[in-house]
């Protein structure tokens, strides 16, 4: 990949991780947290701003680095870089809401195993100039964020019968607990790959047609 | 001989450089790390204060000041920092008057998934917790949750028993969680109906920090009431 020169213009990019590559649609990366922290909106745009701003960092830095770094201690090099960051994202969220952090418990910790950081690191931020990297890991943190909230939105309407907090259904309703523990959070993300294996299904009968 | 394929020989690594590399950014990450946590401390320490100060507030609605203290063997000192080894936070709150209400420590135990840790107030005139705060809980929604909701578990913590033994050593009953709808005796705490574990976990975690608190701390609680008179 390194032969080869950037072809892709800085929008592909960018739509590559939200759409076509999507790591928790289409990859099926970061199951860990895109399971266990979205029992609601809000944890999950939380958990998909903290893994961007990860993403971003370290793949711009890595990116900047890459022609310094040696082969043999790149794993290391990169471990060392991503856990920086997710030690500042875990500052940085203490200082902003300790409700949200209480709500993110360990799995801020986790973004350092997350396997789509390292993945983009070692696939595309070792190989291209920053600004290609750095499109890259935001179109990626972009697309994680949006499943992410996929996931936390429909748990959570129908986990507490509302919304970011906002009542929906009124008193009467009566809350899905399945929905708000881990069954759940794989019923739903099972409900979302078929929709969209169906949707690709849909555009290949289409084009088939 | 001549028709052989040259080898290509992979130029031996410099081991030097692996380590300059490696220290490089070590260092960077090093200092990075540190100039983000001395700008977010003063952030994180005043919305740890909020949010206790919030949950103190909850406990004891009266409470017009709220002042920290650290109860050891030597005797209550104002709270500076972290606790010192052995001893034990607690908040003391006083009324519009100055004079002291009630006092509010924290507790933690094993639950379920986590720690749960609930602030507890206590009272002298009664030797006894009167309401719980739930501070930190991950325990199952529906389920272990309901330590916060369930009127019937809070009204355990109405009037829980901790009074002290003649000499002031320890808890004159240790206070225990029980199986639901066996609760016999005062100090005993009767747990939710399949949420067992979270219910036992707020009373270990209530009778650890008991037992370490209120022997060090009612020998000497003629100083908290007058530190808040004169403060």
């Amino acid at each position: 990949m390194s032969s080869q020169p950037l072809q892709a213009s800085n929008m592909e990019e960018l739509l590559e991780g939200i759409w076509k590559q999507n790591p928790v649609f289409v990859m099926a990366l970061g199951m860990c947290p895109a399971l266990a922290v979205t029992v609601s909106a809000f944890n999950a745009l939380g958990m998909g701003l903290a893994t961007t701003f990860v993403l971003i960092c370290s793949c711009t830095l890595i990116s900047m680095l890459r022609r310094f770094i040696p082969r043999e201690v790149r794993i290391a090099t990169y471990i060392v870089i991503i856990a920086t960051f997710v030690t500042l994202v875990d500052y940085i969220i203490q200082a902003v809401s300790l409700a949200l952090y209480e709500a993110l418990g360990a799995f801020i910790q986790l973004i350092v195993v997350n396997c789509i950081i390292l993945g983009r690191v070692e696939s595309h931020a070792a190989k291209n100039p920053p600004l290609s990297a750095m499109v890259n890991a935001l179109g990626m943190g972009i697309g994680f964020t949006i499943g992410l909230l996929a996931l936390g939105g429909v748990r959570e309407i129908f986990g507490a019968g509302q919304l970011f907090g906002i009542s929906l259904f009124g008193q009467n309703f009566q809350p899905w607990v399945v929905m708000v523990l881990p069954p759940g959070g794989f019923f739903v993300l099972g409900l979302w790959l078929l929709f969209f294996a169906w949707l690709a299904k849909r555009k290949e009968a289409r084009h088939g047609a | 001989m001549s028709g052989e394929q040259p080898i290509h020989v992979v130029p031996p690594v410099n081991s030097l450089r692996m380590v300059r590399t490696l220290m490089l950014v070590t260092s960077l990450c090093g200092g990075l790390i540190v100039a983000v946590w001395q700008i977010t401390l003063p952030a994180i320490a005043t919305n740890k204060k909020v949010v206790l100060e919030r949950s103190v507030r909850a406990l004891i609605p009266n409470a017009s000041q709220i002042v920290e203290y650290d109860a050891s063997a030597q005797g209550v000192t104002a709270a500076k920092g972290d606790p010192a080894d052995g001893a034990v936070r607690f908040y003391a709150a006083y009324d519009k008057n100055g004079t002291l209400d009630a006092i509010a420590a924290e507790g933690g135990a094993r639950g379920y998934t986590d720690t749960v840790r609930v602030l507890y107030g206590y009272r002298h005139d009664c030797e006894c917790i009167f309401g719980i705060q739930v501070t930190q809980m991950r325990e199952t929604p529906g389920i272990g949750d309901k330590i916060i909701t369930d009127p019937a578990f809070l009204k355990n913590f109405e009037r829980l028993d901790v009074s002290l033994t003649p000499d002031l050593k320890s808890l004159f009953n240790v206070v225990k969680t029980v199986k639901h709808s066996t609760k016999q005796f005062g100090w005993e705490i009767d747990a939710i109906a399949g949420a067992t574990i979270t219910s036992k976990a707020v009373g270990r975690g209530i009778n650890d920090s008991a037992q370490r608190l209120l022997p060090m701390l009612v020998p000497h609680l003629e100083v908290v009431k007058q530190k808040g008179g004169a403060q």
